[in-house]
């Protein structure tokens, strides 16, 4: 999957699921606080990324998530290597 | 001792989304009750149930709040929110004053199964999201309702089978009149759906009087061949005479009495004993006499044993010629199960606000055991002064409330 499409998917199930304003997307801005996600949020995250996009993550794999943009592009790590592993 | 008052209340049920759609539902003798054609695929005896829409808490709460909200937490939150705006309760008295939370509820089934299907299905926990276990907890609505308004008093879920929401406002009663608590939210809530109801109408204890489903609820009526599962929310504000005269608050009506029993006998089968015990406790709580209760909301639930049984309890009590009028609002609603100690008081209190009685519909050829009774067939315009209402559970536990109009 292109990166434009995951940040389409990303953003979609943002928007509708945890009902941020489009508006308050912005790749440099914070994540969780734009979200204002608590422990009980990241649950909820991990469900909807394993449905949008078929692998599972666990709240590890959030450290290092600060921004937007770093949250598209652990998507995109773990979707590449998701796909790789179900490919071969 | 303190006085212990009624300063608002909140309804969403069958007959309507609030308090004035309901009031004229009463008023016009109107019926709640439809069919759930899902209940037929499933298997149930009978697709009879109250027929009440969704809410909706999308524009009303953030989606944390939600997530953890099954069925009977949004139809408590819709009656609370209406209880508390009717009580002048605004977000700095709620954020400034220890405020309690006593409600009834029995079940979260839809929830359960909701998570256990989905576990089933993808054999991960993580995977059944971090509301589950929120929704599926029996104390759900009190886990809900008190963070959602930040309510800092006494907090605990009420289960007592179909009496829950009247022991809820019974104990409210005594916490404020005890003065450990200066205001109670109080109230009932069921869920209504399709997973909630099967094990009880596997008991054959539903009517199956389909072919027109407003005349299936009968209660009293010789030809009643079972309940009509029903719910929604209800909850009433209670609150010290201290509290509400110091923040000048309109005060609806007084709670004078709290009965209760254990008919310790059978698991289902109901009893005249454990009832009249009840309501006569009430009467010597409430320090009145039979023959000043002008009104009393009944139990009768429309099945053969139950309303024969409260028959014979409420003649027992108030036989002779001073019987108050009776009716069961549950010929309109059908039963409510665990809110329905709640809602009734609701019902009753706006009749009392309103001067008429409720009738008890579909009585077209009164049971013989029931032909003591003052049953109201038609709504009567009568001004009520005190009433007192019934409510009984499975496990024979029981609950009587008396309620007067508020006078200085």
């Amino acid at each position: 999957m292109e990166r434009a499409k995951i940040i389409e998917t990303t953003n979609r199930f943002l928007i509708d699921e945890f009902e941020v304003d489009p508006d308050d997307i912005i790749l440099d801005e914070n994540l969780h606080e734009t979200l204002d996600l608590d422990s009980l949020d990241y649950v909820d995250l991990v469900v909807v990324i394993q449905n949008h996009f078929g692998f599972k993550l666990t709240a590890e794999d959030f450290k290092g998530v600060d921004t937007f943009e770093d949250f598209y592009t652990m998507i995109e790590t773990h979707l590449h290597k998701f796909t790789q592993e179900n490919a071969s | 001792m303190n006085r212990v008052v009624i300063t608002g209340m909140g309804i969403y049920s069958c007959l309507g989304a609030n308090l004035e759609e309901v009031k004229n539902s009463l008023y016009a003798g109107k019926s709640g009750i439809g069919i759930d054609p899902i209940r037929t695929e499933m298997g149930y005896r009978s697709a009879l149930t109250g027929i009440l829409p969704e809410p909706n808490l999308k524009k009303m709460l953030k989606r944390r709040m939600r997530v953890g909200m099954g069925q009977e937490s949004r139809y408590a939150y819709m009656a609370t929110i209406e209880a508390l705006q009717m009580a002048g309760i605004d977000d700095a008295f709620l954020d400034s004053h220890i405020i309690g939370l006593l409600y009834g509820n029995d079940s979260t089934a839809q929830s359960v199964i909701e998570g256990i299907d989905k576990l089933r299905e993808v054999k991960d926990t993580t995977l059944m999201g971090s509301g589950n276990i929120f929704k599926s907890m029996n104390s759900t609505i009190n886990m809900n309702l008190s963070t959602i308004f930040r309510l800092k008093g006494i907090n605990f879920t009420i289960s007592a089978a179909c009496a829950s929401g009247s022991h809820a406002i019974g104990l409210g009663y005594m916490f404020i009149k005890q003065g450990l608590q200066s205001m109670v939210v109080c109230g009932g809530a069921q869920e209504v759906n399709a997973n909630a109801m099967g094990s009880f109408d596997g008991l054959g204890a539903f009517s199956v009087q389909m072919d027109d489903p407003t005349k299936a609820s009968r209660p009293f009526d010789a030809g009643r061949d079972g309940l009509v599962p029903s719910g929604g929310g209800a909850t009433v504000i209670l609150e010290s005479y201290e509290s509400a005269i110091a923040r000048g608050a309109t005060i609806l009506a007084e709670v004078i009495g709290y009965g209760f029993s254990s008919n310790g006998l059978h698991i289902s089968q109901p009893s005249v004993e454990g009832p009249a015990r009840s309501l006569r406790m009430a009467l010597d709580q409430a320090n009145v006499a039979p023959s000043d209760i002008d009104y009393i909301n009944a139990h009768a639930t429309s099945t053969p044993l139950g309303d024969k049984h409260e028959a014979m309890a409420i003649s027992s009590v108030f036989g002779g010629d001073n019987c108050p009028y009776v009716s069961s609002t549950k010929s309109m609603t059908g039963h409510e199960c665990w809110m329905a100690g709640a809602s009734e008081i609701v019902y009753s209190l706006l009749m009392m606000q309103n001067s008429f009685i409720a009738p008890n519909i579909n009585l077209e050829n009164v049971a013989e055991e029931a032909k003591p009774l003052n049953l109201a067939t038609t709504t009567i315009n009568h001004d009520i002064d005190t009433f007192l209402s019934n409510s009984f559970g499975f496990g024979g536990t029981n609950s009587s409330l008396i309620i007067r109009k508020f006078k200085q």
